[in-house]
């Protein structure tokens, strides 16, 4: 996704260039107070990581394979500012050094691909942080999902910046449509990918992990009298024992934190249905931003139908249901509804990635 | 490690362009690639003459154009994507070979080939001449923030050792039977991706500590600052100077 020279007139290159630089001082501003006065070492060290990982080829299928871009990764794992930072150098020396991405458009490039997407997935990761249970299994939930908008994120802003200084006349609903369909491809395979990435890391140095210094609870000394009877079975002899250690203290007993949040689930699914369901049925029925501008300029003439356009819910709406209110907000709780299964499913086969050791089983736990 | 120092597109001489000062050189690109960058698609000999520029320096530098074309494989990405701009876009159609083009298509994807590949060149000739310490050093000449310069430092340093790393890791995985062949397997991989973030922070901790133990107190000494006479900034404005002539033209005829 570099941009290269020439794909983006000089006016608003100059601009992402300033966006860019504006965005790379406050950066170096706040990565100090995130990493102080080990900032130079760390943030070059986190930035060889994503120059390296970058290159690690993860196969999809026959034949081809996709790589990490890495935003989403470098925000979770070392925090906003120095995700922001690592990533504008990675781009910055892949252009002066390997001419990948045109030295007048590496503020776009900048903009594009290390402030937005980190920005993004750093807001979506810390707000599904504070609501999700403290556990580690939300931290890979939270990833996953900051990852898989940061991707699609990007490609709206670069359709953003095409549309306003592109050099060609191509309809902008059709670079949105393409950009923003490709990317979320994208932005799947490089959510799965960070979600396990972060899991990994989180399993063996949760201390490291910058979104999940939440987590993991101060070392409390735990102090018993002396010669206290001990538990029978618990033949410790030591009667100050310090409590585990952070990598430990990590897990914080899933079950009742399962039960604690059930209120909170049902409450989430209650507000959805009934947001999709009443919402929709007063929405209004016009045509929304894109496909307006689409009609008004023409272009959807020659839009081809849909591939989905026989489906029971295309256009939004139930089949043979006549009314169109009530048919819309029909739509809307199927939305819900299938949205939360693969949302579910996703998470139970990472949960049971993760407990198949312990509980071959049980998948469907917290 | 005598070869670890030299990037790839490093090519080792003596020319005139190789002894320049590095920020001269910076500097010299970057005003070029901006100069072609706002130049009217529509005058196409102006990109010619670009071209002869650029030439003209590689043949200063003795960069062989065998190894210049070599390098310029980095940008096929986009030309596929140039290719398809004449089929999207839209406006007047012309017809060539029985399919209907847009015209406008048509410039768009000239004027993404031409200043993308002038800008590639400019980018590759720069890289082949300069060394990374010069680079770095040019660029804090250039004002950039002393900090961004140290981390690109580190970054560029042990990139190739963070590289390095991640293929042992992969040796590994094959030494023992593992092959990546499908997304069953991205946990393995993501796993390894998770042990090179792990090692590389904590040799970023170690290098820290050894720099503080060295008497590191957040600024990196100078040693071997460089300076550009007048006559060294005037030889290295030639290259955009020329090409903004040949810009200013290009408008005026238009």
């Amino acid at each position: 996704m570099h941009v290269p020279d020439g794909f983006i007139d000089t006016p608003v290159s100059a601009a992402t260039g300033v966006v860019a630089v504006a965005a790379v001082a406050i950066s170096l501003r706040g990565a100090r107070r995130e990493l102080d006065e080990r900032t130079a070492p760390l943030a070059g060290l986190v930035a060889a990581f994503i120059f390296a990982v970058q290159m690690l080829n993860f196969p999809v299928a026959a034949g081809t394979s996709g790589h990490l871009l890495g935003g989403a990764l470098a925000a979770i794992l070392v925090g906003p500012f120095t995700g922001v930072l690592c990533v504008s150098v990675v781009l910055l020396m892949q252009g002066v050094l390997f001419a990948d991405g045109g030295l007048t458009a590496l503020g776009t490039n900048i903009t594009d691909m290390a402030i937005v997407t980190t920005v993004v997935a750093y807001a979506i990761f810390r707000g599904l942080v504070k609501v999700l249970p403290r556990s580690r299994a939300s931290i890979t939930v939270a990833s996953f999902a900051a990852a898989v908008v940061s991707v699609p994120a990007a490609a709206v802003a670069f359709t953003t910046i095409y549309w306003l200084g592109g050099t060609t006349d191509v309809p902008i609903g059709k670079v949105a449509t393409a950009m923003v369909g490709v990317h979320v491809l994208i932005g799947i395979g490089e959510a799965a990918i960070t979600a396990a990435t972060v899991g990994a890391v989180v399993a063996v140095r949760p201390d490291l992990v910058y979104g999940a210094r939440g987590l993991s609870k101060p070392l409390e000394l735990r102090t018993t009298p002396t010669g206290a009877p001990l538990v029978p079975g618990e033949a410790r002899p030591a009667a100050v024992t310090v409590a585990t250690p952070a990598p430990a203290a990590v897990v914080t007993s899933p079950a009742p934190a399962g039960r604690s949040n059930r209120p909170v689930w049902i409450a989430g699914l209650i507000a959805a249905l009934a947001l999709a369901g009443g919402v929709s049925y007063y929405a209004s029925a016009s045509p929304d931003g894109l496909e307006k501008v689409a009609h008004d300029k023409g272009i959807d003439e020659k839009a081809k139908p849909h591939a989905n356009d026989d489906s029971p819910l295309a256009g939004y709406s139930v089949k043979d249901v006549g009314d169109a209110r009530l048919s819309g907000g029909l739509a809307g709780v199927i939305g819900v509804g299938a949205t939360l299964t693969v949302g579910s499913g996703v998470f139970i086969v990472v949960r049971r990635r993760r407990r198949h050791t312990v509980h071959p089983i049980q998948g469907q736990g917290a | 490690m005598g070869a670890g120092h030299a990037h790839r597109l490093y090519r080792h001489g003596h020319s005139p362009v190789h002894g320049m000062p590095p920020h001269c050189k910076i500097a010299a690109v970057f005003g070029f690639v901006l100069v072609v960058v706002s130049t009217p698609r529509e005058a196409m000999w102006a990109f010619g003459l670009y071209a002869v520029l650029l030439v003209a320096v590689a043949f200063r530098a003795r960069v062989p154009i065998a190894f210049l074309l070599r390098r310029l494989v980095i940008e096929v990405p986009f030309v596929a994507f140039a290719v398809l701009l004449p089929f999207v876009a839209t406006g007047p159609q012309v017809h060539v070979l029985g399919m209907s083009l847009s015209e406008n298509g048509l410039w768009g994807a000239w004027n993404v080939l031409a200043k993308g590949t002038l800008g590639v060149a400019a980018s590759v000739l720069l890289a082949a001449t300069t060394e990374l310490r010069e680079l770095l050093l040019g660029l804090q000449r250039l004002r950039m923030p002393p900090l961004l310069v140290q981390i690109a430092s580190f970054m560029i340093r042990y990139g190739d050792v963070i590289t390095d790393e991640m293929r042992r890791m992969r040796i590994a995985r094959e030494s023992r039977g593992f092959q990546a062949r499908g997304v069953r397997h991205w946990p393995v991989l993501a796993k390894s991706a998770g042990a090179l973030f792990i090692r590389s922070y904590e040799r970023g901790e170690r290098v820290h500590l050894a720099m503080v133990s060295r008497g590191y107190t957040g600024t990196m000494p100078v040693i071997d600052d460089v300076t550009a006479t007048r006559a060294q900034w005037s030889h290295a404005a030639v290259l955009p100077v020329l090409a903004l002539a040949v810009c200013l033209t290009g408008w005026t005829l238009r």
